[in-house]
Parts: C-alpha cells; sequence; structure tokens
C-alpha cells in the first residue's frame, strides 16, 4: 500500500536492546516514509529515548537491524555512520547544547564541523542567524547556553537541528518539564521547520496534545501562525503516524483516528480529549 | 582472582582500541586544525612558564648536588657536562612529561569527561562529528608537537640554571669552559633519545587523557575520579617508558 511512496527513510525490524539483561527495546518494528510525521507516546522509561537513539546508532541494537536512509546501520563503520548522522537533525531531551561554546558556535557546530562541510565559512553566519530567527532568537549570539532559560534552550537546540536543512528531524521530548505556553511555542516552531524544509520529523513526548498539533496543524508562513490543517479549503498534507511504546515494546502503531479508537487501557492514558484546541 | 584482572585487561583493551582509531584518523579528513592551534596554545603556551621555572630549578639542583661529589675528585670543571647529558637524556623530558601530565591530562580528562556526563559526546555524535576526530586527535597531534619542543627550551634553561650555579654562585668553573663542556658532550645518541621520550610521553599522556575522559561514567565525581587516574596512570607510564628508551639507547 505504501508502494509509491519509494523505501522507508527509517526502518527499525525487530529490534531489541538490552541493559544489564533488562530489555529497553524488545522486538521494534515499523517503518517510517519521507515526509510523514511520527509521533512516539510512552510512559518515562518506556524505551522513547532508547528508540531515538538506537535510529541513529548512538546505541547499538542487541537484536534486529536499522534501516536509515535505506542503510542497514547495523552492518557499516562508525565512520559511514558519522556521516549518516550528518543527514539527521536531532534534539536532545535537555538540548544537549555544548556549554563553553556561544550560542552561535552551538548553531553553527554542525555547519562547520561535520566532514562534508555544507556551506563555506563565510556563510556560516548568515545560516546561523537565519536558523536562530526562525525560532526567534537571532538576539543570543553571543550568548552561552547557560545564560539563557529551558525553553530558549530547547529552542537553541531546535535551530541547531535544523540549520542544515536535513531530511530527517528526530525531537527528544521537546516539550517536557515546560509550562504550557512555551510548550506550544516549542511544538509551533516544530511545525514551523516541519513544514518550511519539508522534513520528516519525529517527536517522542508524553503529551498527546503534541501528537494533535503535529497531526492536524500546519504552519502558514503568510500569518507566522499554526492553523488547522484544511482550514482554506486545502486538502490536508499532514500525514501523521502514531506510535505508543510501553516498556521497550510497541503497543500500538496507527493513525490517530486509530489511536482514539484503540481499546487498549494504557493507549487510552494516553489520549485525553482536546476540544479546545 | 580472575575477576580481579578483568577490569584493568579490559581497561587496557578500549585503551588500544581507542589509540587504533586515533591513528588511523590520523590521515583522514576533517582534520579541524582551527582545535589543534587552540591546544597547542593551551599545552605549549600554557605550560612554558611552569616548565621553564621547573627546567631551571632541576639544572641548578643538579649542579648544587654533583659540585660536592666533582670536588672529591676535583673534577669540577666536569660539572656542565654532566648537567647537559642528565638534562637531555632524562630529566627534562621526564620533568617536562611530567608537568604536562599533571597539567594536560588531568585538563583532558576532566574537560572531556564533563562532556561525557552531560551528554555532549552523544550530541557531538548525533551532530555527524565522530569525537575521535574532534576531541582526541587535535589533543594527540598538540601535544606531540609541542612537548618536544617545552622539553627543549627546558633543557636549555635548566643548563642556564646549572651555568647560574656552577659559575656565578659556586666558582665551580669558568663560564666559557662549563657552555663548552654542556655543549661538546652532547652526542646525537643524547639528542634523539631526547626528542624521541618527548614525542613517544606525548601520545601516552594525551591518549591517557582522552581516554579517562572519555569512559567517565558516575556524574562529578566520576569526573573527579577520571581526572586523578588520567594523572596517574600517564605519570607512571611516563616512568616506565623512559627505563625502556633508555635501556634501547643505552644497548646502541
Amino acid at each position: 500500500m505504501r508502494g509509491d511512496r519509494g523505501e522507508p527513510i527509517l526502518r527499525f525490524e525487530d529490534v531489541s536492546v538490552y541493559f544489564d539483561e533488562q530489555p529497553a527495546l524488545d522486538s521494534v518494528s515499523f517503518a517510517l516514509w519521507p515526509g510523514s510525521s511520527c509521533v512516539i507516546l510512552g510512559a518515562a522509561g518506556s524505551g522513547k529515548t532508547v528508540l531515538l537513539k538506537t535510529a541513529i546508532g548512538l546505541i547499538k541494537p542487541d537484536r534486529g537491524r536499522v534501516w536509515l536512509f535505506g542503510r542497514d546501520i547495523t552492518a557499516i563503520t562508525e565512520s559511514e555512520l558519522v556521516d549518516l548522522r550528518s543527514r539527521v537533525g536531532i534534539l536532545f531531551q535537555e538540548g544537549g547544547l555544548f556549554d563553553s561554546l556561544t550560542i552561535e558556535e552551538n548553531v553553527a557546530y554542525p555547519l562547520l564541523n561535520q566532514r562534508a562541510p555544507r556551506c563555506p565559512r563565510d556563510e556560516v553566519r548568515a545560516r546561523v542567524e537565519a536558523a536562530l530567527a526562525r525560532v526567534e532568537l537571532e538576539h543570543t549570539l553571543e550568548k552561552y547556553p547557560s545564560e539563557l532559560s529551558g525553553g530558549m534552550r530547547r529552542r537553541v537546540g531546535i535551530a541547531r537541528a535544523n540549520v542544515t536543512e536535513p531530511p530527517l528531524v528526530l525531537y527528544d521530548s521537546p516539550t517536557a518539564g515546560l509550562d504550557p505556553i512555551t510548550a506550544h511555542t516549542i511544538m509551533t516552531l516544530i511545525l514551523k521547520e516541519r513544514d518550511i524544509n519539508k522534513t520528516t520529523t519525529v517527536i517522542v513526548t508524553h503529551r498527546y496534545q503534541d501528537g494533535y498539533l503535529l497531526a492536524n496543524f500546519r504552519y502558514n508562513p503568510a500569518s507566522n501562525r499554526i492553523e488547522p490543517v484544511g482550514a482554506d479549503g486545502r486538502q490536508p498534507t499532514s500525514d501523521t503516524k502514531f506510535l505508543v511504546m510501553r516498556e521497550g515494546r510497541l503497543v500500538f502503531e496507527g493513525s490517530q483516528a486509530e489511536l482514539e479508537a484503540s481499546p487498549d487501557a494504557y493507549v487510552k492514558k494516553f489520549v485525553k480529549p482536546l476540544r479546545n484546541w | 582472582m580472575l575477576d580481579l584482572l578483568k577490569p584493568p585487561i579490559l581497561a587496557f583493551q578500549e585503551f588500544f582500541l581507542l589509540a587504533g582509531r586515533t591513528f588511523r584518523n590520523l590521515f583522514r579528513k576533517p582534520h579541524y586544525l582551527d582545535d589543534i592551534t587552540i591546544q597547542m596554545d593551551v599545552i605549549g603556551v600554557g605550560s612554558l612558564p611552569i616548565v621553564m621555572l621547573t627546567g631551571f630549578f632541576a639544572g641548578a639542583v643538579m649542579a648544587l648536588q654533583m659540585s660536592r661529589a666533582l670536588n672529591q675528585y676535583g673534577a669540577t670543571d666536569q660539572v656542565g657536562q654532566i648537567v647537559s647529558i642528565t638534562l637531555a637524556r632524562e630529566m627534562g623530558p621526564v620533568l617536562t612529561a611530567l608537568l604536562v601530565a599533571g597539567r594536560n591530562a588531568s585538563g583532558m580528562a576532566s574537560e572531556l569527561g564533563s562532556m561525557k556526563v552531560t551528554e555532549q559526546i552523544d550530541a557531538m555524535r548525533a551532530l555527524g562529528t565522530d569525537p575521535v576526530q574532534k576531541l582526541v586527535k587535535p589533543r594527540l597531534v598538540a601535544t606531540a608537537i609541542v612537548l618536544p619542543l617545552l622539553t627543549i627550551i627546558a633543557d636549555f634553561v635548566g643548563m642556564f640554571g646549572g651555568w647560574v650555579v656552577a659559575c656565578p654562585m659556586l666558582n665551580l668553573t669558568t663560564s666559557s669552559q662549563y657552555w663548552s663542556m654542556a655543549w661538546r658532550s652532547l652526542e646525537y645518541n643524547d639528542i634523539a633519545q631526547g626528542l624521541l621520550k618527548p614525542f613517544v610521553f606525548a601520545i601516552v599522556i594525551a591518549l591517557v587523557g582522552c581516554f579517562y575522559g572519555l569512559r567517565t561514567t558516575g556524574g562529578t565525581q566520576g569526573v573527579g575520579l577520571a581526572t586523578t587516574k588520567a594523572v596517574v596512570v600517564a605519570s607512571v607510564w611516563v616512568f616506565v617508558l623512559t627505563f625502556f628508551i633508555g635501556k634501547f639507547f643505552v644497548s646502541l
């Protein structure tokens, strides 16, 4: 049924990861096609972060295979993996910024340090400024991460993940520990990056409303705001898949409608009716 | 018993894996020349004052202690020779390496260790860069360039320190005799081991510092532990290696 979309951008096949004999991922299989979005829901400790780290080869699976951009990353060398990772943007749970570099240097890092530099040195500053402007932080270039608030650090992380315009971007709990207003801002920025660059977007979260936004809203460049898909009468463009994880296992995979109709008690806990959006 | 041996052997193996990966990456792009320059500044220029100070007093102490022994044989005019040979062969390389191990192996271990425990190393990998290339290689290259140079400076300042004690202070010999003795007694063999040693020490110091930094676990406490281990292990290896390199050159 997916035949017309070519090969998946990311595919897990029966992947298991063990930490001290305890399964962190247990026989996880799924596939993600270019241009789609994916929301991974799950409680803390259900293996969401491990799944993202495994996807880019930071953790080697003990069993199974992972294909990234059509290449089996369990069978390639670290050096090849480094190059493959440069085509993926990632936002770490705590931002993962380099605390001894300024914001400008942090965002410039992927541009300057990847093996195949994506842009000439004299354009780096402009690219960094543009990336920071998209997250509305263009005035923080000279600051250090410790001088910024948690939400701002998260936004710098988003800018850094997207500065090379990678085709696939992974967000690890982008809204965790933030107040609802800041969380909404972060989600708006994620939608913006997704819809401007047409990136395949994976977000890991425990908040269903994040997934709801990703599935039902899109960024409107004209108004610089997000609006419901199909609001201007056009076809909905959002193609979002939901995954639900529980104790390292994938307990649900499907669309939003299927998710909301799921009889599973655990899945139900994540899906709250959202009437106020 | 076997369980006791396992961790050190495993660490040894991991150390050589890291060394192997670093050497394989030595001629592979990207080279991060900026980082090499920064590290050369931190390690070389940063260590210069303390290396000179230590070198000066090493030479001075050498001349001071030898003055009595030489007096007994009426050979005080040989003081320049003794100072220069001991400095060039042994004291210069070892003292400089110990200082750099204390200053920079600890610095590398704590810097990389902090990055490890705050997941910045993972972030680095995730952003499509290899920490071995970005962090370990510049430190290794910078130390390997800078440590022999520091040693040469320490040697010279040490000879000057020896001269201060031998000539103005104790009048053991004349200045011209001191310097000509110091100069003529050095053979190629001495120079060769005097420069090979710091080069080998540099590789060990940089790799040990980075190795303990990169395998840090257990938060802030772990960083402290890694730093201590790096300094201790690097210093011990300096002493072990100087013996074996010395033995090799003596038997030549």
